[in-house]
């Protein structure tokens, strides 16, 4: 893993459908503002920028960190732009925790974003390759049918993703900067919404939002700001080839082995017993049992039971998502990001009201393309 | 830092037209020949570069894993960069010391959209974009402030002729050197052609490097930075970051023998072998360099790997591999290859 690496500094923008007050260089720069201002710097402090997004197309902005150096403060410094699908924001601040782990920087500033008002995602994700015939509409279409063959598999009830889809909406309530704000939530008014994407309802769908979110790292010779650092205790990438056949897209391996990465470099062997709050990309309510399975958290066939007993609730003995989680904001491109941060949030013990108590071990993930993609940390309270 | 070489580099016999390959048929031949040349099955980390914006569709990466094999999953990761920046983010990894492998790959087809106003879009879309301003408009805005001496181009433009077509890897080139101007002062025969390709390097630390190939082009130096992106903040006729990332990576601490660099317009050459104070005697591009064969999101890995071949063939014992990114040379990478 090389040298030591933690988080001093956090930084958020309200996650919301559409942020008319700011151009997109405004949007990262707030982000990027906050959590200097966490950590007691400024730009100058900084010694690389590393930015991170989804497509382009979203935005109609190709390669936009041209576009944002300046408002970054990269100017004279190095830059780089990471794009690993949904799993992006994940990998951003791991790339930027490398430039640290590999002794080359001291102080880098990680950013991720989207701005999703400027066009429409779920026909943006609607990819069609030349020469074939494409019959899925948007994400939720192409993971419905994975969703199904999980129930299938472990005959998990149908309510379980409801569960999911409320209690993330109760924690985002707690959550200053969460997107999806609904006091009145309950399992009945999810059950009343739309059916999307059999049997993914509308209130069981991540929202569209713009948002930005940034990290500054620290060497362990850098240190500032004056906060409880949160130390990167693992981390790793994983990828799989999608159109590989015998590949399971339910129970993927490249999560599973991420995990196993992570868990060694922190020396965990029981994750639902020694890690005390876990922020994971749940994009559909359904991905909260299906990556329980997949991140050891339960056995396989299990994670539906931990989801419906309520030990991923704020007040269980595993609290999944304590932000509201993707579920409740989706600037796609910082989602992931936003798990990183959020979990460095709890072990720091700055996450507010949706402070998880004691927390001194967290997991941040996220995945993308077709659950092909994985990224994951875990941060600490002590120094590893 | 940790020894790293490149151990391997492999590209693509480029075309100036759209062969029908799909990306991950365009780079499975190079990512086979790295493999094959260095008897590597899996790496330690994986990381490539291409821009979704020359397939006009999103997450045009993806499907490249396919043509990696990469089963049982491996890490990796990718940057919306020319490859040589990925070859970056590997060379950061290798610094942790775990893994002591890396392959970097970089591809893409020019040939399929209108590379001149897709560039367009890399702009500020609030108040550049909107100008229209293409890619020849740019670059011709630098020209005009640098004011080469037409002879000085001249001879840029005979000698990368010349040299791409002693290159195997190069496309033809038209059978007469084009006449007039494209955007005055850029002329047509200034420009990089549209081109399809694909590039592989291995890295390897430590003791694997002389393991796996008899003249490692050892990294001594590498490092990258970007400037004020509007061309009205800089001052167009010199290169600051490439300068600043020259001095970096050290490329002026000894002799250079050979540079490879990522000008895609004959004027950018001149900005680039001042800001890099390359010494009389350094052969510039030798490949024929990007005027010879443009595969864009490739072609400055590709320099990167010309660089390490002078290297690994004995031609050379010192060599630099500049790559670039944005308008007017907005961001600049140099790498310094040692034997």
């Amino acid at each position: 893993m090389g040298h030591r690496c933690a988080v001093i500094g956090v930084g958020q923008t309200h996650y919301t459908t559409k942020r008319r007050d700011v151009s997109i260089a405004g949007l990262v720069r707030e982000a990027a503002l906050r959590a200097l201002e966490d950590a007691g710097l400024t730009f100058r402090d900084i010694d690389a920028v590393v930015i991170g997004k989804a497509p382009d197309l979203f935005e109609g902005v190709m390669m936009p960190e041209a576009y944002l150096a300046d408002a970054l403060g990269a100017a004279g410094k190095p830059m780089m732009r990471v794009h690993t699908a949904g799993s992006v924001g994940g990998s951003t601040a791991l790339v930027g925790a490398s430039l640290i782990q590999g002794g080359v920087h001291d102080r880098v500033l990680v950013v991720a974003f989207e701005k999703q008002s400027e066009s429409n995602a779920t026909w943006a994700l609607s990819t069609h390759l030349p020469f074939n015939a494409s019959l899925v509409v948007g994400a939720g279409g192409y993971f419905a049918p994975h969703i199904r063959e999980y129930m299938r598999r472990t005959g998990a009830p149908g309510h379980i993703g409801t569960l999911v889809a409320v209690k993330d909406r109760r924690n985002a309530l707690r959550n200053p900067y969460a997107h999806l704000r609904i006091p009145a939530i309950d399992r009945a008014m999810v059950e009343s919404t739309p059916m999307l994407w059999e049997p993914i309802r509308y209130l069981e769908t991540c929202p569209s939002s713009d948002g930005a979110c940034a990290m500054v790292l620290s060497s362990e010779t850098a240190l500032a700001g004056g906060g409880t650092p949160a130390w990167i205790h693992g981390a790793a990438m994983r990828s799989e080839p999608i159109f590989r056949a015998g590949r399971d897209t339910v129970n993927p391996q490249a999560g599973k082995d991420c995990a196993a990465d992570v868990y060694r470099q922190a020396g965990i062997t029981d994750p639902r017993r020694q890690i005390d709050v876990a922020e994971v990309y749940v994009p559909f309510s359904w991905y909260e049992p299906m990556w329980l399975e997949n991140l050891g958290f339960a056995a396989e066939g299990e994670g539906w039971k931990l989801t419906e007993s309520g030990a991923t609730a704020l007040d269980g003995d595993i609290p999944w998502n304590p932000s509201g989680g993707v579920l409740s904001s989706n600037p796609i491109g910082a989602s992931g990001l936003i798990r990183f941060a959020e979990a460095a949030l709890q072990v720091r013990g700055t996450a507010g009201e949706h402070q998880v108590d004691g927390a001194r071990l967290a997991l941040g993930h996220a995945y993308g393309g077709g659950a092909q993609f994985f990224a994951m940390w875990i941060v600490g309270r002590e120094k590893p | 830092m940790r020894d790293v070489a490149i151990v391997a580099f492999a590209q693509t016999r480029h075309t100036g037209h759209d062969t029908g390959l799909s990306e991950p048929e365009l780079i499975l031949p190079v990512i086979n020949e790295v493999k094959d040349r260095t008897g590597l099955r899996r790496f330690g980390f994986t990381c490539s570069g291409s821009c979704d914006y020359l397939a006009g569709a999103p997450f045009s990466f993806v499907s490249a894993l396919d043509a990696l094999g990469a089963w049982p999953p491996i890490s990796e990761s990718h940057v919306e960069m020319d490859g040589a920046w990925a070859l970056y983010e590997a060379w950061v990894r290798l610094q942790h010391g775990d893994v002591d492998s890396a392959l970097v790959y970089g591809f893409g087809k020019s040939s399929l959209g209108d590379l001149r106003t897709i560039m367009t879009l890399q702009l500020d879309p609030y108040y550049l974009a909107p100008l229209g301003l293409d890619q020849l408009s740019l670059a011709a805005l630098q020209a005009a402030a640098l004011g080469a001496d037409q002879a000085e181009l001249d001879d840029i433009v005979r000698r990368s002729r010349a040299d791409g077509l002693a290159n195997p890897y190069a496309p033809d080139p038209p059978a007469e050197i084009p006449d007039g101007f494209a955007v005055e002062p850029l002329r047509t025969c200034d420009i990089a052609p549209i081109t399809d390709g694909a590039a592989a390097v291995v890295l390897a630390a430590g003791d694997l490097a002389t393991r796996l190939c008899e003249r490692p082009a050892h990294i001594r130096g590498i490092a990258h930075r970007i400037e004020p992106h509007y061309p009205g903040m800089r001052d167009l006729a010199r290169s600051a970051s490439a300068a600043e990332a020259a001095r970096a990576a050290g490329a002026g601490k000894g002799p250079i023998d050979v540079a490879e660099l990522h000008a895609q317009f004959a004027h950018e050459e001149l900005i680039l072998r001042r800001a890099l104070e390359l010494p009389g005697g350094t052969v510039v591009n030798p490949s024929g360099g990007p005027l010879a064969a443009n595969p864009v999101m490739a072609t400055g890995l590709i320099r990167l790997g010309e660089a390490a071949r002078r290297i690994h063939d004995g031609t050379a014992s010192r060599t630099v591999g500049h790559a670039a990114s944005g308008p007017c040379l907005q961001h600049n990478l140099v790498t310094v290859l040692e034997a």
